[in-house]
């Protein structure tokens, strides 16, 4: 019998043409929508006199250029005003369900699917945003897509897309004392590169990725795209199922018995080929931050920066560009550098237990003085939770700013902005050049980290603190 | 929606050795509040191209009247990050037609397909070789030619091939998108989603 991937398996089975020497005829379970990537794709159905052809399988909610304070209010910005406003034209017309500002499962849509049950395993998923991946967590086939994508979906329900090549990443082995699963993904992306995985699909295996809770699979499948992966995933297993069961769209009675049946069967046969492998220790991850201008720049937080010896030409011209910019040196320790402020959020690390990790940790502490501490649940479902868990209560006193739902600063499109030249430790996902403001500098680290750099006001191992 | 056609081009250069350029370079997040898809073409390389008070850095590319042209050759791992087609619209409405790189992120990769600004991917040895020519002389002319799939430097004759598949080049000779061909197989896909 053929051996088969876990990709192969679902990417086969929504395949419905292919093309010779093309694209496959992809089919598209489920589509996420948010008002920055859909007007442009909904005036041009508009245009070419089309409607949605499913609309039961679009499900939208704004987040990337949301304010995050007074939510209920009008937006006062008017461009945000114009694309929220759009968006709701957009699905009234349509009859897409919305989770709009202020309602029970308003958030960031990576957080907002597994939320609701919406993301299953085995489905094929996009949105027009590349941190889709983070839903192959469930073992899904997810990925983003550009607004002509968004389109396509809208009008056909499929997308044209050659099959990626296969990647395993496997992890092995016990996470030590204070690391994350944020710790093991900013780990792989520094070892492989921000264009190590270019081209590929990655299954995520290995005892150490079994051990984690949903959210934290969700967390490192999110990234996948920081080193260049087209999405990641992971197999479903008991975890995953104990996760769904009772979620509002998850299947009911005996629907959820022959559900979970059929998702038994997603996963990698043993034998399967893959055209590349990657074994990693979870002995061997430490505690990690980024000191430069991608994901790809990342060292322990004991670590220091590389020097550029084996570098030249455009590479090393790029690469000290970027210190240039964060304003380091080659062979500068990290540890001990002052921050101005902490991000905890976005659909990286902005989930119930990202703000349960931190509020344990600084509970009984104030953060130091030359911090802002930010806060920025991922959904309103997560708010409520850190609300009734007495978190909110925690983190106030600690000095912590709590914000509503939405990207903020991640993508700082909103006025959730850190200043030119200020330092941000965050647990977002991307620290490109001006990519939380302009002139911005971010490092990238784990809830734990950012908690104790939170209290210190220096880059610190979170190890030395807690 | 579909696009201008795409045969073959024959236009000046604009360099960008600088290697994982990503989308938020090319297009930042608050210039993405449009609901439209005119105009981003201003807001291009925003933050490389103008200081905080609007002024042009004269030490930016775009900003140097040396260098123009449809083509742009830009360092290795370009349009990185994030999915937003916002940025081949930049740079479409500034004038690109064709992006030449050793290596493309695959979203913007594939963006770049369905907008009509064609992305040709060439060794890192020919990459290195324009940016010397364009250096050396930033009038020379660079050839694309989509239906031999040749990239060439006119005044010396070094050429080399790209790849790029067969459905895709059609589309962009003709001018086609893809919703055209799904649109046409309507049927099919209404059989296959009654059987989920
Ligand atoms: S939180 Fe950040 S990465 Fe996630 S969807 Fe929003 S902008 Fe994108």
């Amino acid at each position: 019998m053929e051996k088969n991937t876990l990709f192969d398996k679902i990417w086969d089975a929504h395949v419905i043409k292919s093309v010779p020497a093309g694209p496959d005829v992809f089919f598209i379970d489920k589509h996420f929508i948010h008002e920055v990537t859909s007007p442009v794709a909904f005036l041009n159905l508009e245009l070419r006199g089309i409607g949605v052809k499913y609309p039961h399988r679009t499900i939208a909610t704004p987040d990337h250029n949301v304010p995050t304070v007074d939510q209920n209010q009008t937006i006062k910005d008017k461009l945000s005003r114009m694309q929220v406003e759009k968006l709701r034209e957009n699905c009234a017309k349509y009859g897409i369900e919305l989770h709009d500002l202020g309602s029970a499962h308003h958030g960031i849509v990576h957080v907002i699917g597994p939320e609701l049950g919406v993301t299953q395993p085995g489905m094929t998923i996009v949105c027009g945003d590349s941190h889709t991946s983070t839903h192959g967590a469930f073992g899904a086939i997810a990925f983003g897509i550009g607004t002509s994508e968004v389109e396509m979906v809208l009008a056909t329900q499929c997308i044209m897309q050659s099959k990626a090549k296969k990647m395993r990443i496997s992890v092995e082995g016990t996470l030590g004392k204070g690391v994350t699963s944020k710790d093991i993904i900013l780990y792989i992306i520094a070892k492989i590169s921000a264009a190590g995985a270019t081209g590929y699909f990655v299954e995520y295996a290995g005892s150490a990725i079994q051990s984690l809770s949903m959210e934290a699979r969700m967390t490192i499948c999110n990234m996948s795209i920081e080193m260049g992966a087209r999405g990641g995933l992971i197999a479903p297993d008991e975890t995953t199922f104990a996760y769904l069961k009772g979620k509002q769209y998850a299947p009911k009675g005996a629907d959820w018995d022959k559900a979970v049946a059929h998702w038994k069967t997603l996963k990698t046969d043993d034998g399967a080929i893959f055209d590349k492998e990657l074994v990693f220790q979870a002995a061997d991850i430490e505690p990690m931050i980024t000191y430069g201008t991608n994901p790809g720049m990342g060292i322990k937080v004991t670590g220091t920066i590389p020097s550029t010896q084996g570098m030249e030409g455009s590479n090393k011209t790029s690469y000290l560009k970027s210190l240039d910019y964060m304003g380091f040196a080659p062979g500068d320790a990290v540890k001990g550098k002052l921050v101005d402020y902490v991000f905890v959020g976005s659909c990286t690390n902005g989930r119930i237990e990202d703000i349960r990790a931190v509020a344990q940790f600084v509970k009984g502490h104030q953060k130091a003085e030359n911090i802002t501490a930010w806060i920025v649940p991922g959904s309103r479902e997560v708010e409520k939770m850190a609300h009734e868990e007495g978190l909110v209560k925690i983190l106030e006193d600690a000095g912590f700013e709590l914000r509503q739902p939405g990207c903020s600063a991640c993508l700082a499109m909103n006025d959730d902005k850190i200043p030119s030249g200020k330092y941000a430790v965050s647990t977002s996902n991307r620290n490109f050049e001006g990519r939380q403001g302009p002139g911005a500098r971010t490092m990238l680290a784990s809830p734990l980290t950012v908690a104790a750099v939170a209290i210190t006001g220096r880059i610190t191992d979170p190890r030395d603190v807690f | 929606m579909a696009y201008d056609k795409f045969t073959v081009l024959q236009s000046t250069a604009v360099p960008l050795p600088t290697e994982n350029v990503d989308t938020d370079q090319i297009i930042p997040a608050r210039f993405l509040k449009a609901t439209e898809r005119e105009g981003f073409g201003d807001n291009l390389f925003r933050d490389w191209r103008y200081d905080v008070e609007g002024n042009p850095k004269k030490d930016f590319v775009l900003n140097d009247r040396t260098y123009s042209g449809k083509i742009l050759v830009a360092g290795k791992n370009f349009g990185s990050g994030s999915s937003r087609e916002h940025a081949v619209w930049a740079l479409y409405d500034y004038g690109f037609r064709c992006v030449v790189s050793s290596f493309f992120a695959d979203i913007f990769k594939n963006n770049c397909l369905n907008i009509g600004v064609l992305p040709v991917t060439v060794s890192p040895e020919f990459a290195n070789l324009l940016f010397t020519a364009i250096a050396a002389d930033p009038n020379t002319i660079l050839e694309v030619n989509l239906p031999k799939q040749t990239i060439n430097l006119l005044a010396t004759g070094a050429s080399e091939t790209f790849d790029i598949n067969q459905y895709k080049k059609d589309n962009m000779q003709h001018g086609f998108d893809d919703i055209d061909y799904l649109i046409n197989m309507s049927a099919e896909i209404e059989g296959f989603e009654a059987s989920r």
